[in-house]
């Protein structure tokens, strides 16, 4: 199964017909300390790199941007009750939303891990 | 690695340490940075470099913001806080003498509200510096030195961001009367929290049971500081005025100690803002009067009957009478923290005023803030609401500090 990446520090894993969506670890180190985290209500649709989340550090506040359009069909409600999970594992368990894409295809458009390291590499 | 940072955006954009803001600025304005005598040392103990009043600074260290706030509170934290101007103010006439403090505190007090003519040998007090619609231009210490050939002359301490205009400002308004000797080459430390005062006695016996806002001239390993028992985060602790070139070894000795870690700007904020106090630029501009900053307690008894200082008949007639508005503290009451710029709104949806520090304070374990408030909604448990990203969220206006203070208080009798 494979991980894509945008350049604004998303991550996104296609599962079924499903895509679970997170923010790197690299995104998060870079945030600090995470201590509040808004989501979107399921059903809400998105279109690609509209706001669709809220991550604010003890240093400032971030959007998070939809990686690809869809329509939210679930949201990770731990990261809402303790946001330092966050920083404890975005890569898995601090995922954000799962997305019912509207068009599959938007994820070739994403980056792969070696390219994603390369961009942050790289800035 | 500014690259990398800002391509995490930032919305709020109104964070006074937001990545974006600060790697932007670093980006632009790099080679105008002024460095600090300690730039090295922050670089060694691993220190996130951020220009900030005209500084590459650190804004943290790889302990984080969050655990370098907890830090402060629960042991000590060791600032470097040199970007902040320093400078005696000294009697032209020269020092010494029995008139000589009342002469230089009379010239002073021509710029400030404060009562620093009665001011007691070694102690220092905290005012702000007037316009002449008495507007805030900046807060600052000022300091009766100890010794007797001193008398005549005062220590300032003042904010980087407007250190030169504020020095200037010294220097044309009292060139008849006084010389000012800009300090700078000498660094200024801060040691806070509450195992401070055991770390300094060890190193300056005495220093332990100096009185709060008092200074001592004190010696370090041999090397001469300005100690004062003074700070910026709401616990005890003190500020050392330390030659630049001497600064590194004293900075290096007190984080010898195993209860002491460097402290960048972000957890300084996030402790100030929790202790209540003004970040100047923020929380007062020269848009307010002390009265309206509600800092009364910079205004000396004394002064509010004679005045005498820039603005006072608007400052006077404010004490009387009242304000338009007033900066209060105020409480998101969700997780959301409210930050500079955001809009405050009554409940019933009228504009009512203006967040200007905001965050979430790690030792309140929630989201904290103060502004300014129209003062039918400025008593203390009003319900108020806060327009964050475009939705009102409910918060209330709470009496300051978030977190006691804890500032020494004479020895405890057992």
């Amino acid at each position: 199964m494979t991980i894509k990446y945008t350049k604004d520090h998303e991550w996104v894993k296609m599962d079924g017909d499903v895509a679970t969506v997170g923010i790197t670890p690299h995104a998060a180190e870079q945030l600090g300390d995470v201590v509040f985290v808004e989501l979107p209500e399921v059903g809400k649709s998105f279109a690609t790199d509209d706001d669709m989340a809220v991550v604010e550090s003890v240093k400032a506040a971030s959007d998070v941007y939809a990686p690809i359009s869809g329509e939210i069909v679930e949201v990770n409600q731990d990261i809402v009750d303790s946001p330092e999970k966050v920083n404890e594992d975005a890569a898995g368990a601090a995922w954000f939303v799962k997305i019912k894409p509207s068009n599959a295809s938007e994820l070739d458009g994403l980056m792969d891990e070696a390219a994603y390291n390369d961009h942050v590499a790289n800035g | 690695m500014c690259d990398r940072i800002s391509q995490v955006p930032t919305t709020a954009g109104a964070s006074t340490f937001s990545m974006e803001e600060a790697c932007h600025k670093g980006k632009v304005g790099m080679t105008d940075l002024k460095q600090l005598p300690l730039d090295e040392l922050h670089r060694e103990l691993g220190g996130k470099m951020v220009p900030f009043a005209g500084y590459d600074m650190p804004v943290q260290y790889p302990l984080g913001v969050k655990a370098e706030h907890l830090q402060v509170r629960a042991k000590a934290g060791l600032f470097d806080v040199s970007h902040m101007g320093q400078a005696f103010l000294t009697l032209k006439e020269g020092t010494g003498g029995a008139d000589a403090h009342r002469k230089i505190a009379a010239a002073i007090e021509s710029l400030v509200p404060a009562e620093v003519q009665k001011l007691g040998k070694a102690r220092i007090r905290y005012t702000v510096l007037l316009n002449e619609e008495g507007g805030i231009l900046d807060d600052l210490m000022i300091t009766r030195l100890p010794a007797e050939e001193d008398a005549g002359r005062l220590f300032l301490v003042v904010n980087a961001a407007v250190k030169d205009q504020d020095f200037a400002l010294f220097q044309d308004k009292l060139k008849d009367v006084a010389d000012l000797t800009i300090l700078e080459d000498r660094a200024l430390l801060a040691l806070q929290g509450p195992a401070a005062a055991g770390i300094m006695e060890e190193l300056v016996p005495g220093a332990g049971e100096m009185p709060f806002m008092s200074i001592m001239d004190a010696e370090i390993d041999g090397l001469p500081i300005m100690l004062s028992r003074c700070g910026y985060t709401g616990e005890d602790g003190y500020e050392l005025s330390i030659p630049a070139s001497q600064a590194e070894a004293v900075a290096k000795r007190l984080l010898g100690f195993e209860d002491v870690e460097p402290i960048g700007l972000g957890a300084r904020d996030s402790l100030r803002l929790e202790a209540g106090l003004c970040l100047y630029g923020h929380d007062m501009t020269p848009a307010q009067s002390p009265v309206e900053a509600n800092l009364n307690f910079a205004i000396g008894k004394r002064r509010r009957e004679e005045g005498g200082f820039p603005g006072a008949t608007r400052i006077l007639e404010e004490l009387k009478a009242s304000t338009p508005s007033l900066r209060v503290g105020i409480k998101p009451l969700g997780r959301a923290p409210a930050r500079e710029g955001v809009e405050i709104q009554s409940v019933e949806g009228e504009i009512i005023g203006v967040v200007t520090s905001g965050g979430f304070g790690p030792t309140y374990d929630g989201p904290v803030a103060m502004g300014y408030v129209a003062q039918s909604h400025a008593q203390t448990g009003t319900d108020i609401h806060l327009i964050v990203r475009g939705k009102a969220v409910p918060a209330q206006i709470v009496d300051l500090p978030f977190v006691p203070q804890n500032y020494y208080r004479g020895k405890k009798s057992s």
